[in-house]
């Protein structure tokens, strides 16, 4: 984007980087204040709303039932979609999701999968023929910047919230009985992503900074402060000591923020 | 699928293929293969065999998107539906959707755009047998079919992964090593710019781990360095010969 208004962004957001200082007033590691409001979706199985700064996004599960995939009899299925809905922002064009939202979508999978979160193996009704399929679906509703660690946060926080219908077998269909129980998960990602602006590494960009940032980094982090994930975006490059700069406060901040959550 | 091995990593660290920890597969490269492209190159990369060709620069189409400070470079990756075990849709898949752009990502640094201001350049990458380790290696070719078009570069570019099976950290992980193992990190490199333009990583590091496999496929994309510009070299070597004779 390389209109003359954001060049001109571009050098004041440089300049006030370079003096330690970001134009909304953080310092370059300080994360946006988030909120989390849980279960607002009655008719989904689990919800969940994140806002970071003005960034909203809202996650729906629904719990639906499927066959397995052939390499994976014993195992439920997840599939992660992203919206990118018109309303959330005047880029954002309705039509089938482009390359943006499929990666959104892609991050936040990858997430959850790699770091195992949902126990996928307790999933199955009968193995090898009929599993529960966990959608969860991410909806952008206001793009303030930094849409994967809000939509990584809201999707966990839905997980966390789902309920998984009661149910038993009675010759071999499956009968929903009363009452719920909660999804079982094994770990709570939390993704964190640091942006190369001016040669320098800040958290949680916002909208007017990803404008004008090099190079984005995206590292899903562990419960136990393991990798699980990780997503370079845009093009621009970083250095190798950089990376092991972005990957060190990336941990740092997801420690951080865990310790603002119940998980 | 075959059953899962015990173990993909022997005491002595031999992997499944013979390989040694540190080891690359055999690499095969070649500039100049398709007559209509502007630029293009073949790389084998293990079993992977991948075709790539560059048009351009040229007009944007559609014209709406060109931009008029910089040059538009477009990237699509794609998978010959014959090119696994189960066929696979042509139709673009998600994966590929991600893959074309993270690929562009990787290649765009290396690019003087702002010399071909409107005009737009347009990457294919055909996937024609995939074992593993796919868009580094199509980053590789890739980067010398842009260079084979005459398009200015600040450096090649060129991937390389580490990954993690057992409790190792391993180099260029192939098909059997990357949907068993615990990890894979995929990562692209403009050697003489000590800058990494590809980063992924799925699995499980600690952060020692990560470290070390970070370094390892920097050292193999250094590696296949070497091998890309001894074909650049080959090419344009044949091509003086025959207008000298």
């Amino acid at each position: 984007m390389s209109t003359l208004l954001t060049r001109v962004r571009q050098k004041q957001i440089g300049q006030l980087i370079d003096a330690g200082k970001r134009l909304d007033g953080r310092g370059l590691t300080d994360y946006r204040e988030f909120t989390i409001e849980e279960g607002l979706i009655e008719r989904a199985e689990g919800s969940a709303r994140v806002r970071l700064g003005k960034t909203e996004v809202l996650v729906g599960v629904k719990v639906g039932t499927g066959e397995p995939f052939p390499d994976t009899p014993n195992d439920g299925v997840l599939t992660v979609n992203a919206e990118l809905v018109p309303l959330a922002s005047p880029s954002f064009e309705p039509g089938p999701p482009d390359e943006n939202s499929v990666e959104l979508a892609r991050i936040v999978d990858r997430g959850i999968r790699e770091s195992k979160a949902v126990c996928s193996e307790k999933l199955v009704i009968v193995p090898g023929k009929k599993v529960f399929v966990i959608f969860v679906d991410v909806y952008v509703l206001n793009h303030d910047g930094n849409l994967i660690d809000a939509s990584a946060l809201a999707a966990v926080a839905a997980l966390v919230n789902t309920k998984m219908p009661n149910y038993e077998i009675e010759d071999g269909e499956v009968k929903i009985k009363t009452g719920y129980s909660p999804l079982p998960l094994k770990s709570h990602p939390i993704t964190v992503t640091v942006a190369k602006i001016n040669d320098k590494l800040v958290v949680d960009p916002w909208i007017e900074e990803e404008q004008v940032m090099d190079a984005r980094m995206s590292m899903a982090i562990n419960d136990d402060g393991n990798i699980c994930a990780i997503q370079k975006g845009c093009p621009g490059f970083f250095t190798p000591q950089q990376i092991l700069e972005a990957a060190k406060i990336a941990q740092e901040k997801a420690a951080e923020l865990r310790k603002k959550l119940d998980w | 699928m075959s059953e899962k091995p015990e173990k993909l990593i022997d005491k002595k660290g031999i992997r499944l293929d013979g390989r040694k920890t540190d080891e690359l597969r055999p690499l095969k490269l070649e500039v100049g293969v398709l007559g209509n492209a502007d630029g293009s190159a073949y790389i084998e990369h293990g079993k992977n065999k991948i075709i790539v060709g560059v048009f351009g620069p040229r007009e944007m189409h559609p014209k709406h998107l060109s931009q008029n400070d910089r040059m538009v470079l477009r990237c699509r990756y794609h998978m010959a539906p014959f090119s696994v075990q189960e066929r696979k849709s042509p139709a673009p898949s998600r994966r590929e959707v991600e893959l074309s752009k993270v690929i562009r990502e990787a290649l765009e640094p290396s690019v003087f755009v702002d010399l071909y201001p409107r005009a737009g350049i347009d990457v294919f990458v055909e996937v024609l047998q995939a074992d593993g380790g796919t868009r580094c290696a199509a980053i590789t070719a890739a980067s010398l079919a842009i260079a084979d078009a005459g398009i200015p570069l600040r450096d090649l570019v060129v991937g390389c992964a580490a990954g993690k099976i057992d409790d190792t950290v391993v180099l260029d992980l192939y098909d059997a090593e990357d949907k068993l193992g615990a990890a894979d990190v995929p990562v692209a490199i403009m050697p003489n710019l000590n800058a990494v333009t590809l980063l992924q990583m799925d699995g499980i590091l600690t952060p020692a781990e990560f470290e070390t496999a970070v370094s390892m496929a920097v050292e193999g994309c250094k590696k296949i360095y070497a091998i890309q510009k001894e074909a650049l070299r080959t090419k344009y070597m044949t091509v003086k010969e025959e207008a000298e004779e």
